[in-house]
């Protein structure tokens, strides 16, 4: 591994879009960074501009005006880019998916390089996720 | 010619400067954590977070703005916190003695940094990053005048003189200025102008995460705000230097003396992380008023006083 994947390695910056979610992976994503779970001893931080994100979390299930919003943010965030999907809506739609305004799973409009299922996941789940996924690169 | 290259570039410079400032970041982001009873970062953060910026981010340019003022307004800024740095750590370092009237000048170019950002936010194009510029300028408006207010209460203390190090020296000589009445009340106002310099938490209006998204920097990604971050770091170490050069005797580079130089930088540094992280952050009204009635008011309080032999 050179030295440029190790930095990215130990510098994620996650930037959190947040689909039409029910907030449960929205507060379990907070959770993440509250002193128990502590993400930024891993050097994950959550960044406001997804200019300067690394990782991009998204979550809930993504409906038709979702769609425009999600591709207009991953266009305009700086590559590298990972995507993650998170929870049952994220990864799959989950009981949203046969919805008549339900407009795909995340994998269908843009790339995922990790899924984190559950309805919410646990924070252990989404570090273990986003853990492998630094791992991976 | 060489010796000043090495000045700017090396020792005291930009490479030194921009070490030390990335240490005195992770102690930074390591008390804010420990503050909320987390575990904080490791050592190495803040170097992996800059490399990651400069080597592996992809930069992107404006499509609506000017894309050469936009990437040339961080070069300015790493050059004016540089700048600034040598010419405060070369009398503080006793490698040479300045020049007359040199406290000035590390005046106007300490306000490099801020006047780039706004350049460079303003040719993003982007309009929260202007609702940010608009910010700092008013926060610059009041804080300038109170840095100033400091600056000629220390000279009025030192007996008129406008060098750096002599200023130093006759501390060194007598007793450091926070040591009286008017000292600890200009280190007040001091350390109030530095937090708002620094853009850290109660005046952090121009660059609020939540709020407008990181404000003025809203569009840089990749080298381009590695530069930012660069200048965050230099400025991180150069303007509590600058604080302990005024008020705390300066360094003295010999034996145990050494570690108290280091601690000096470290207690200010503290003191900024703790009001940091204790207060919420204010409106830009409020923080214009706190600056034009109340610092501004410490600051003649502290000069009547040192007119008065206090």
């Amino acid at each position: 591994m050179g030295f440029k994947d190790y930095c990215f390695k130990k510098s994620l910056w996650v930037f959190h879009f947040g689909g039409a979610s029910c907030n449960n992976c929205d507060i379990e994503i907070l959770d993440c960074l509250t002193p128990r779970h502590d993400l930024e001893r891993f050097g994950i931080l959550l960044v406001g501009s997804v200019r300067h994100a690394d990782v991009l979390l998204v979550n809930g299930s993504i409906n038709k005006r979702d769609k425009e919003r999600l591709l207009e943010i991953y266009h305009q965030a700086p590559r590298p880019i990972l995507v993650v999907a998170i929870g049952a809506c994220g990864c799959t739609g989950g009981i949203f998916a046969e919805g008549m305004t339900f407009a795909g799973p995340v994998d269908k409009i843009i790339p995922v390089d990790a899924y984190i299922p559950g309805c919410p996941p646990k924070p252990e789940a989404l570090i273990a996720g986003i853990v492998k996924l630094a791992g991976r690169k | 010619m060489a010796i000043d290259l090495f000045y700017f570039f090396v020792f005291p410079g930009l490479i030194f400067a921009a070490i030390t400032g990335a240490f005195l970041s992770w102690f930074d982001r390591k008390i804010t954590a420990r503050v909320q009873f987390r575990k904080g970062p490791p050592l190495l953060q803040p170097f992996y977070d800059f490399f990651k910026l400069l080597l592996v981010k992809e930069t992107i340019l404006p499509k609506m703005g000017s894309p050469v003022v936009f990437l040339l307004a961080p070069v300015f800024s790493v050059f004016g916190a540089t700048m600034a740095g040598v010419f405060i750590l070369l009398p503080l370092f006793n490698i040479t003695t300045g020049f007359r009237g040199d406290l000035l000048v590390i005046f106007y170019l300490l306000t490099i940094p801020s006047f780039s950002y706004i350049i460079g936010s303003l040719a993003s194009g982007n309009p929260l990053a202007s609702v940010g510029a608009s910010r700092e300028m008013k926060l610059i408006i009041s804080y300038e005048l109170t840095f100033l207010l400091v600056i000629a209460g220390i000279i009025m203390k030192a007996g008129q003189l406008f060098d750096l190090n002599s200023i130093i020296s006759i501390q060194q000589a007598g007793t450091p200025f926070i040591g009286s009445l008017s000292g600890v009340l200009l280190f007040i106002a001091g350390i109030f102008c530095l937090q708002a310099k620094l853009g850290l938490v109660p005046f952090d209006m121009a660059e609020a995460e939540t709020e407008i998204t990181e404000g003025m920097f809203i569009d840089y990604s990749g080298s381009a705000y590695a530069m930012i971050k660069l200048t965050k770091y230099i400025m991180l170490f150069i303007l509590p230097a600058f604080i302990v050069a005024l008020f705390m005797n300066g360094f003295r580079l010999e034996g145990i003396n050494i570690l108290w130089a280091i601690l000096k930088i470290i207690v200010v540094v503290l003191l900024l992380t703790l009001i940091r992280n204790t207060n919420p952050r204010v409106k830009i009204k409020q923080a214009v008023k706190f600056f034009a009635i109340w610092m501004n008011l410490i600051a003649v309080i502290a000069i009547v006083l040192i007119a008065f032999g206090y």
